[in-house]
């Protein structure tokens, strides 16, 4: 087994254990907004799309390549943007009142 | 290592953190639009890095830059205006089509690694098994949340659908792409092993979620959406980058443990609801823990 591929074994199985502990209990109002945050962050296929696109040197490479890339920026994309609009529904009411707690936002 | 590689392998590192930290602020509802910022960030900072290697290297044809920035451009433009304009009642179904698309491009990266292989090449365990489950997960997710999404959306009946020989085309399909993914990891480079693949991952993906009712079509689309995050993470063994295996395997490993509880909160098993959908029916597999 080649030095590389024993590092990514390693990262893949800790980051598992890292998703498993990552998120807890959380309570049910959470669960979909929580489904569509994780559905965004697998959005990072886009980086191995990019990857590919520019490695294609003929036609059917450039179809797949297109395809990959045209679906997976659809998911980084549109799963950022949805999951943010869900979300407002839970940071409307503290808006108005303490401001005083929220200092250090950037 | 390069003072470039070293940078980017340290930045996606950083975006790798962005992402825990964001799922961990998700938990509560006071950080969790936070969160997704958080989480938001650390891809930028990874597609950013992505162009950097790619501006590196600078191997790519005018024909495939040019390919990827249009689809970029779609993609991103489609993605924001659906998810803006979508009604709140309607955002479940989008959330199983974002779904969709990215277990069909995780599968799109399994294919187009394969098929570089020349024809008839011995390939390497460590690139043809991870080719194989990425083609398998990732089909099955793209076709099983295509559906999810026409049930939910009401373009498909909500109710079960079952049909005489259902079991049979199962178990058919099953051997199968079992077949197919021996081919694919023990033998030489051949399209049409390929094509088997994702044909019959495509077909299972259908067959394991139209049998199931739309009022458990939240908990399957939280599981595939675990399964896109595994298929995720095989496509970034076949093309080694690192990015793709955290990420993947974080969103794989929350999202089973998200399904449990959402699950838990309907008072059903996740091994019920799929089961159930098999039509080995109501038995009482007592939810194990």
């Amino acid at each position: 087994m080649s030095q590389e591929l024993y590092t990514n074994i390693a990262i893949f199985v800790l980051s598992i254990l890292v998703g498993f502990e990552v998120i807890s209990k959380i309570p049910a109002t959470l669960h979909t907004p929580m489904m569509s945050g994780a559905n965004a962050i697998h959005g990072v296929v886009v980086v191995g799309t990019i990857l590919i696109a520019l490695e294609a040197h003929s036609i059917l490479f450039y179809v797949i390549a297109f395809i990959a890339v045209f679906l997976a920026s659809v998911n980084v994309a549109g799963g950022y943007v949805v999951t943010d609009r869900m979300l407002t529904m839970f940071s409307k009411p503290k808006k108005s009142d303490d401001q005083s707690q929220d200092g250090g936002e950037k | 290592m390069s003072l470039l590689m070293t940078i980017v392998s340290l930045m996606y590192l950083i975006s790798a953190a962005c992402y825990v930290i964001g799922l961990h602020m998700m938990r509560t509802p006071k950080t969790a639009r936070n969160g997704n910022r958080v989480s938001a960030v650390g891809m930028i900072i990874a597609v950013i890095m992505t162009f950097l290697i790619a501006l590196h290297q600078n191997e790519a044809t005018m024909t495939g830059s040019l390919i990827l920035v249009v689809g970029l451009v779609l993609g991103l433009g489609y993605g924001t205006i659906r998810a803006r304009t979508v009604e709140m009642t309607d955002m479940p179904q989008l959330v199983s089509l974002f779904n969709a698309v990215g277990g069909g491009a995780a599968a799109a990266i399994g294919t187009f690694d394969y098929l570089s292989m020349a024809a008839g090449s011995h390939l390497h365990f460590a690139f043809s098994f991870p080719v194989a489950l990425d083609l398998v997960i990732g089909g099955i997710t793209f076709s099983g949340s295509l559906i999810a999404t026409g049930k939910l959306a009401g373009k498909i009946s909500g109710k079960p659908i079952t049909f005489p020989g259902a079991k049979l085309l199962n178990a058919v399909v099953v051997i199968v792409i079992l077949v197919s993914v021996v081919l694919t990891i023990g033998f030489a480079a051949n399209s049409w092993w390929l094509i088997l693949t994702l044909c019959a991952s495509l077909v299972f993906g259908i067959l394991m979620t139209i049998p199931i009712g739309g009022a458990d079509m939240p908990v399957v689309v939280s599981l595939l959406n675990a399964f896109t995050g595994l298929a995720v993470s095989m496509a970034g063994f076949v093309i080694d980058n690192q990015a793709l295996i955290i990420a993947g395997a974080l969103v794989g490993a929350a999202g089973t443990i998200l399904t449990l509880q959402m699950a838990a909160a309907m008072n059903r098993s996740v091994m019920n609801i799929i089961a159930g959908g098999f039509g080995t029916g109501d038995s009482n597999s007592a939810a194990a823990d």
